[in-house]
């Protein structure tokens, strides 16, 4: 094994204040949610939300700050490497299952519910409470039309989610360009090629809320639409909170080069958001394909 | 060498620091350990006493002592709290306690992320528990949380319930990325996959599952939200969705769950028997690869849960089978701890008697199981006490036994005291009468068609559940025998050896007892005398 004793840190203040800022944050989440949905109030659920969040944020850079510090002090063998590159791995498999379910109930509600409401198949005696409910896929009209109004139009696949595909095809391209200039050691180039990617990232995600300014405002595309408004927004709302998040890593990451972190042969923060920008992009291959394309 | 000597000192200068900080702050895989157990012990007596209270309701037909409302609130919060406040957080714990001792490592992988895994718990309990003050009370619909009663009719503490599973599944995931990293990652130089007890490759697997299924919870619990909160239609027909796309999605999660729960259990009775019957294992490369069958089985059998919600007949058959085979590998095990003790120099220390129950019982547990599968058998038992019977059969002298068993264990380890013997065996003996009184009964109750999660029932089933309060309340009390000896055991008691039983094997019991607070500050050479080319 290697000849570096394994780095065991000493006590550290930061996961205890972290579970107060997360409980503060789902506690605070909880109450405003349920003021909105009575629509009574709502100021302490906000409050206590924000609170959290702030404190989450100072947390989650005091707290990486620190694990770079003692990277740079040398404190990290190749075995804690593996660690950090063990624990990226089955984040990254945690996160693909999260979007399994949502996937697997598209599947489901699109193959199997649809059409057993529509009167199909072995379970088709379920229409005979909606009766003249036709099953279609996109559902625009809803078996109950007065409680879930369907969509009135669909988002064109060949225009927006097209131009969404390539920027983030590309971008997936351009964090890999930056890795391999790492490698080399040319910092401008890795900047210039990070910089490309979260503009590729942020050029994305306003394309993506012009997409759904005018699926609210022009095809009453909601989440009130029935399954088909539902499925849409879980999907691609999950993405883009994970489009979102993806950026800002890469964005801290851009900094960090800026600020001379990173060697050519040890980066593994670089890689970790690198890994997680390709995963970001699989997901969207699979939404565009199944959500919006097929 | 300069820099081995920097890390080592480091390591030893912050042995444990001195008050509250040491638990808040401890990065330390023993004090998480310690902290894990000691939450599991007081959810168990949390969940315990409103078992105690449903079975005291139930202890005469009509009602007696509490309101319907809240009836449903108890079973509900009780098997919340049970599988995600005590089962789950004690496997962790043996976990975080036994895995860096057993593969020859100093902590953990991620030390400062394990603090965190634990100390999200106690926040998402104190959560889920203020529920019951909430107004509208408690969650009321089971711990299964079926839509639309999650949903349309649900009290709107829900919304509070389910950012708590949020956080549950935030640290689980947490812990279980840990276990790996650390299993795969910090093992003692020598000691290959196949080398490894069968506690910590349990684990691996069990780690796998966790990480595989806690983010499906996550999905199904945001779309409860958005049903709830946001106007969506995943589970309303009215929208084109499908309540039972609820019960698919979250068996998915619920069946892989089930068997996080009794995998480390195996690893456990596959760790004592041996000891305690002075023989190998019997057939370790198999007990390995029948862990492997049933996780990767657990993702295909979810549906046996709702033959009765309408599936086709396709799924019915596909389901049915699939569940049926699960009895193959876990025959498989069940065999092996037979085939363990045969001819073997047998004593009956505390642990093995525990081990012992669990196989005769769990093996009760499993059997009514496979009744349960059978599809158009199970049209009869679905949602009787005879499912109530079959689950607390796999579960309490199942993993409940199996972490009793794990506790005297491996206590004198920890604390460097034995614990009492014979307060030992009266806790075993106690708690084994009491298990059987309660849990029997329910098989009758169940097949004569006594429906589950009911505060009132017809008189004919007055009897059986008599007697089943009477050993709830049995089981319940005995527990505080074992509470009484973890304590003194912690504080005094007959000085442990480091082997401390005859027949143990393995890394942890080359360290003295208790050891010390980093368990391998440099990596042990490890060498597998049953492996001849090692």
């Amino acid at each position: 094994m290697s000849s570096q004793a394994y780095y065991v840190p000493a006590q550290s203040r930061w996961p205890i204040l972290a579970s107060v800022s997360l409980f503060l944050m789902a506690y605070g989440a909880a109450t405003l949610i349920n003021a909105l949905s009575a629509e009574s109030g709502g100021m302490l659920g906000l409050v206590l939300l924000l609170l959290g969040a702030l404190c989450m944020g100072l947390i989650m850079v005091g707290w990486f700050g620190h694990v770079i510090d003692e990277s740079g002090q040398g404190l990290y063998s190749d075995q804690m490497d593996r660690s950090f590159r063990w624990g990226m791995s089955w984040f990254i498999f945690s996160e693909i299952m999260f979007f399994a379910a949502f996937f697997g109930t598209l599947f489901y509600v699109r193959v199997l519910a649809v059409p057993w409401l529509g009167g199909e198949g072995e379970k088709g005696v379920s229409n005979m409470l909606w009766q003249g409910f036709e099953a279609t896929w996109p559902l625009m009209t809803t078996p109950d039309m007065n409680a879930f109004p369907g969509p009135e139009g669909l988002i064109d696949p060949l225009h927006l989610p097209l131009i969404n595909t390539l920027l983030l095809l590309s971008s997936s391209v351009t964090v890999t360009v930056a890795h391999y200039r790492l490698k080399q050691d040319r910092r401008s180039q890795v900047i210039l090629w990070l910089l490309l990617t979260v503009v590729l990232g942020c050029a994305f995600l306003l394309f993506q809320v012009l997409e759904y300014v005018e699926a609210y405002h022009e095809l009453g595309l909601t989440l009130q639409a029935g399954i088909y408004g539902a499925t849409f927004f879980i999907l691609t709302g999950f993405h883009g909170m994970h489009v979102t998040l993806g950026t800002l890593m890469l964005f801290i990451i851009l900094l960090r080069v800026i600020r001379g972190h990173f060697a050519p042969d040890h980066h593994f923060g670089f890689e970790a958001v690198s890994w997680y920008w390709h995963f970001v992009d699989v997901v969207w291959v699979g939404l565009f394909l199944f959500v919006y394309l097929l | 060498m300069g820099s081995l000597e920097q890390t080592v000192h480091s390591t030893d200068h912050h042995g444990p620091a001195k008050g509250i900080t040491r638990w808040l702050y401890t990065t330390n895989h023993k004090d998480i350990g310690t902290l894990y157990l000691l939450f599991s012990l007081t959810m168990f007596f949390v969940g315990g006493c409103m078992a105690l209270t449903i079975r005291a309701e139930l202890f005469q037909p009509g009602l007696q002592l509490i309101m319907p409302e809240f009836f449903n609130q108890m079973t509900t919060m009780h098997g919340l709290i049970m599988v995600f406040g005590a089962v789950m957080p004690a496997f962790v714990g043996l976990a975080n306690w036994m895995i860096p001792m057993m593969v020859g490592s100093p902590d953990m992988a991620l030390p400062r992320m394990n603090n965190w895994s634990f100390w999200i718990l106690p926040f998402a309990f104190v959560m889920m528990l203020s529920t019951l003050l909430m107004e509208g009370g408690a969650p009321n619909f089971g711990w299964t949380f079926y839509a639309p009663l999650s949903t349309t009719y649900a009290p709107p503490s829900v919304t509070y319930f389910i950012f708590a599973v949020h956080m549950m599944g935030i640290s689980s995931i947490m812990g279980a990325i840990n276990v790996i990293a650390t299993i795969l990652n910090m093992r003692a130089p020598g000691m290959k996959l196949m080398d490894m007890p069968l506690f910590v490759w349990t684990w691996l697997i069990t780690a796998f599952l966790l990480i595989a299924v806690m983010p499906v919870l996550a999905g199904v619990v945001t779309m409860m939200l958005m049903d709830i909160h946001f106007g969506t239609s995943f589970f309303d027909a009215a929208g084109g969705g499908d309540p039972v796309l609820f019960q698919h999605v979250f068996w998915f999660f619920g069946h892989p769950e089930v068997y996080i729960m009794i995998l480390p259990a195996f690893g456990i009775v596959s760790e004592i028997i041996p000891t305690f019957a002075r023989k190998r294992l019997f057939g370790y490369t198999s007990m390995v690869y029948a862990t492997g069958s049933i996780a990767i089985l657990s993702f295909i059998v979810w549906a046996h849960h709702m033959f009765t919600v309408g599936l086709p007949l396709a799924g019915e058959l596909f389901f049915m089978y699939t569940t049926m085979l699960i009895a193959v590998p876990t025959g498989v095990k069940v065999f092996n701890w037979v085939a363990t003790m045969f001819r073997g120099s047998m004593t009956f220390e505390t642990p093995m008697l525990f081990s012992l129950a669990f196989v005769v019982l769990f093996t009760i547990g499993g059997f009514s199981g496979l009744m349960l599968a059978i599809a158009p058998a199970d049209f009869q038992y679905h949602d009787t006490y005879f499912v109530v019977a079959h689950f607390h059969y796999v579960l309490v002298p199942g993993s409940i036994f199996s972490i009793m068993a794990a506790a005297y264990y491996w206590l004198p380890k920890w604390t460097g005291h034995m614990y009492n013997e014979a307060m030992g065996k009266l806790h075993f003996w106690l708690s084994f009468i009491g298990v059987n009184i309660t849990f029997f009964p329910m098989h009758f109750l169940g097949l004569a068609g006594m429906p589950r999660r009911i505060p009132d029932y017809a008189l004919q089933f007055a009897d059986f559940n008599m007697v089943a309060t009477f050993g709830a309340f049995l089981f319940g009390f005995s527990q505080l025998i074992f509470v009484y000896n973890v304590i003194s055991c912690a504080r005094s008691g007959k000085k442990a050896t480091a082997r401390v039983w005859e027949g143990s094997h393995g890394l942890e019991w080359t360290l003295p007892s208790p050891p010390p607070y980093h368990s391998f500050t440099e990596p042990p050479v490890f060498t597998n005398p049953h492996r001849e080319n090692s």
